[in-house]
């Protein structure tokens, strides 16, 4: 074999190698065909199936920056709530109620918040970001809590009207509009992050995660990157805010609660970081854990999800789809997951 | 990115360099330079400021005084970024890698810094084929094509310190800095980092950190001597391995000089 046929072989291998791992595969067919079955079978429990959707988006937000960029934080509700008010807020005290424009707006604002209040918090690291990030969320908490003739305060923001869908479809009692509604949101933001890992960006992420000293010594802007990518990812926080105040009709100072920033994080870390439908599988989860288990046993339903929580930390590193592929590995050897 | 400068005008230069932490004073007045296609050894017991020196020029650590200047142009007050963007590419020491990522993939990470396809995020990475095109060729070269599927962390130690060399290459460096890049090297296998090291472009002004006295007169064409923070003397290899003054530094260390 001549040097030029060697050049070729090597150069065609690994184009063959970057298209492989962008290429899709029939397992990700299986979450949107779960979705859309789930409506069919378990139609009475669509109201439930809403809030796992804005989960499932929430969580995906945080894995563009936890999962590829390695930005850990306590504090992502911060932008969900920001998200929730601003939609809610543009409905009770400013009368627009269209849900598509509102729910973008949401999107719009936490994005904003997000590039500002980013800008300052990712010149931080490790324990210092982390206690910053929870730190942020704190503090749009207590203003939310201020600002109550905005806000509603502690009572929560009340007269949240949203317009029928497109002019046509009617919220209805059993979340069918919604659930469409989210299901369709959460697809089209699923397909943004998958565009952007892919990218030649989205996997200088991935090296700035692995080592950021050495992003620094190839020239990486990476103060600027980790802003871009954090600002993305708090506009589809908002984005699931908003999805939430419209479909709850009903915004409290629990959308920027700790509770709900360690959840996320929960949930993500149950189903798998770094690899995009872990956000789904571990929501899935958790909720439905979580619903099960209340009924199960209202005051001690907690003690499941830290259990369950302990067990994935302790034994499945990679999340429960870092088992499945662990697990895939040993039945059929040699084959890529 | 190199710019043109006429042969003989220096790539790199520091003109009294100094830091001090605190009471210490790391770096004394010290002053480089290489002109294009150097190869240059910058050796000295330890604590001598070696370390220091390196994060000075790549701007890792600011100075107290002196300045940097890259192709004629002051860097003194430019981030390490800006640095790189104007030519000068370092390794280092210890293995800076990116370890979940396949040999290919931490190249032509390096590779779209460069040429500004990393900035791009709404197109597969796989359409980028000028830039896959010249990572592969880069692991050709070093003969780490082999290996480019491999993640780097199952990489032997030794593979692993040619994916450095392979990363600052994705630069196109007018300037290399290599901070020891047979350190942890089995001696056995130490002439393949070596004989890499030989075969880089003749263009490419390098400056080698390197405490392995056989490497350094086998590559170097000039020698500094950096003690205490300070230059002891600076010289051809000859000149240097008869020098009273180097002598007696290294006395007492294991080092043969």
């Amino acid at each position: 074999m001549n040097a030029s046929d060697e050049t070729e072989t090597a150069r065609r291998s690994a184009h063959e190698a970057f298209a492989r791992s962008e290429r899709w595969r029939w397992t990700e067919a299986l979450p949107w065909i779960a979705a859309v079955g789930a409506f069919f079978v378990f139609p009475d429990y669509m109201a439930l199936g809403t809030q796992i959707l804005i989960a499932i988006l929430f969580a995906l937000s945080l894995d563009l920056i936890l999962g590829y960029a390695g930005i850990i934080t306590l504090g992502h509700a911060a932008y969900f709530g920001a998200g929730a008010y601003a939609t809610g807020m543009l409905s009770a005290h400013l009368g627009w109620g269209e849900p598509i424009s509102a729910m973008l707006f949401g999107g719009a604002v936490a994005a904003a918040f997000g590039f500002v209040s980013g800008w300052i918090l990712l010149r931080y690291h490790g324990l210092t970001l982390l206690m910053l990030t929870l730190a942020t969320a704190i503090l749009l908490m207590e203003t939310a809590n201020v600002l109550e003739a905005w806000t509603g305060g502690f009572d929560g923001l009340v007269g949240i009207s949203i317009w029928p869908l497109l002019g046509t479809f009617e919220y209805d009692l059993w979340g069918h509009t919604y659930y469409w509604y989210a299901l369709t949101v959460l697809f089209l933001c699923f397909l943004v992050c998958r565009r952007i890992v892919h990218s030649p960006f989205g996997r200088s992420l991935v090296g700035i995660k692995n080592n950021t000293a050495r992003m620094h010594a190839i020239g990486t802007p990476v103060h600027r990157r980790l802003v871009t990518i954090y600002t993305i990812s708090a506009g589809m926080a908002g984005i699931a805010g908003g999805l939430f105040a419209e479909s709850n009709a009903f915004v409290t100072l629990d959308v920027l609660s700790f509770a709900r920033s360690g959840a996320v994080l929960i949930m993500l870390v149950v189903g798998g970081v770094g690899r995009l439908y872990g956000a789904f599988v571990g929501t899935a989860v958790f909720l439905i854990l979580e619903d099960e288990l209340a009924k199960l046993s209202p005051e001690f339903w907690e003690f499941g999800i830290g259990l369950l929580l302990v067990l994935v930390v302790l034994f499945f590193r990679g999340g429960l789809l870092g088992a499945a592929d662990a697990l895939t590995r040993r039945l059929f050897p040699g084959k890529r997951p | 990115m190199t710019t043109p400068v006429a042969d003989n005008a220096p790539v790199l230069e520091t003109r009294t360099l100094s830091k001090r932490f605190g009471a210490l004073h790391v770096t004394r007045d010290v002053d480089l330079s290489l002109s294009r296609g150097a190869r240059h050894a910058l050796i000295g017991p330890n604590g001598a400021g070696k370390t220091t020196l390196v994060n000075l020029i790549t701007g890792v650590v600011r100075p107290d005084g002196g300045s940097i200047l890259l192709n004629g142009r002051d860097i003194t007050g430019l981030s390490r970024e800006d640095r790189v963007k104007r030519g000068m590419a370092r390794t280092f020491q210890i293995n800076q890698l990116f370890r979940d990522l396949t040999v290919l993939e931490n190249v032509a990470l390096s590779v779209a810094e460069r040429t500004g396809a990393a900035r791009r995020l709404w197109r597969p990475a796989s359409v980028d084929s000028a830039v896959i095109d010249e990572a592969v060729d880069i692991l050709l070269t070093l003969d780490l094509a082999g290996d480019a599927q491999t993640p780097i962390r199952e990489l032997p130690y030794g593979r692993q310190r040619l994916a450095e060399i392979a990363i600052t290459l994705g630069q196109r460096p007018s300037v290399l800095l290599l901070d020891e890049p047979a350190a942890g090297v089995p001696s056995a296998e130490s002439h393949i980092i070596l004989d890499v090291i030989a075969a880089l472009d003749d263009d490419i002004a390098i400056l080698i950190i390197e405490h392995d006295m056989d490497i350094v007169f086998r590559f170097a064409k000039t020698i500094t001597v950096l003690v205490s923070g300070g230059v002891l003397v600076e010289g051809p290899p000859e000149d240097i391995a008869r020098d009273e003054k180097v002598r007696a530094v290294y006395l007492g260390e294991d080092t043969d000089v």
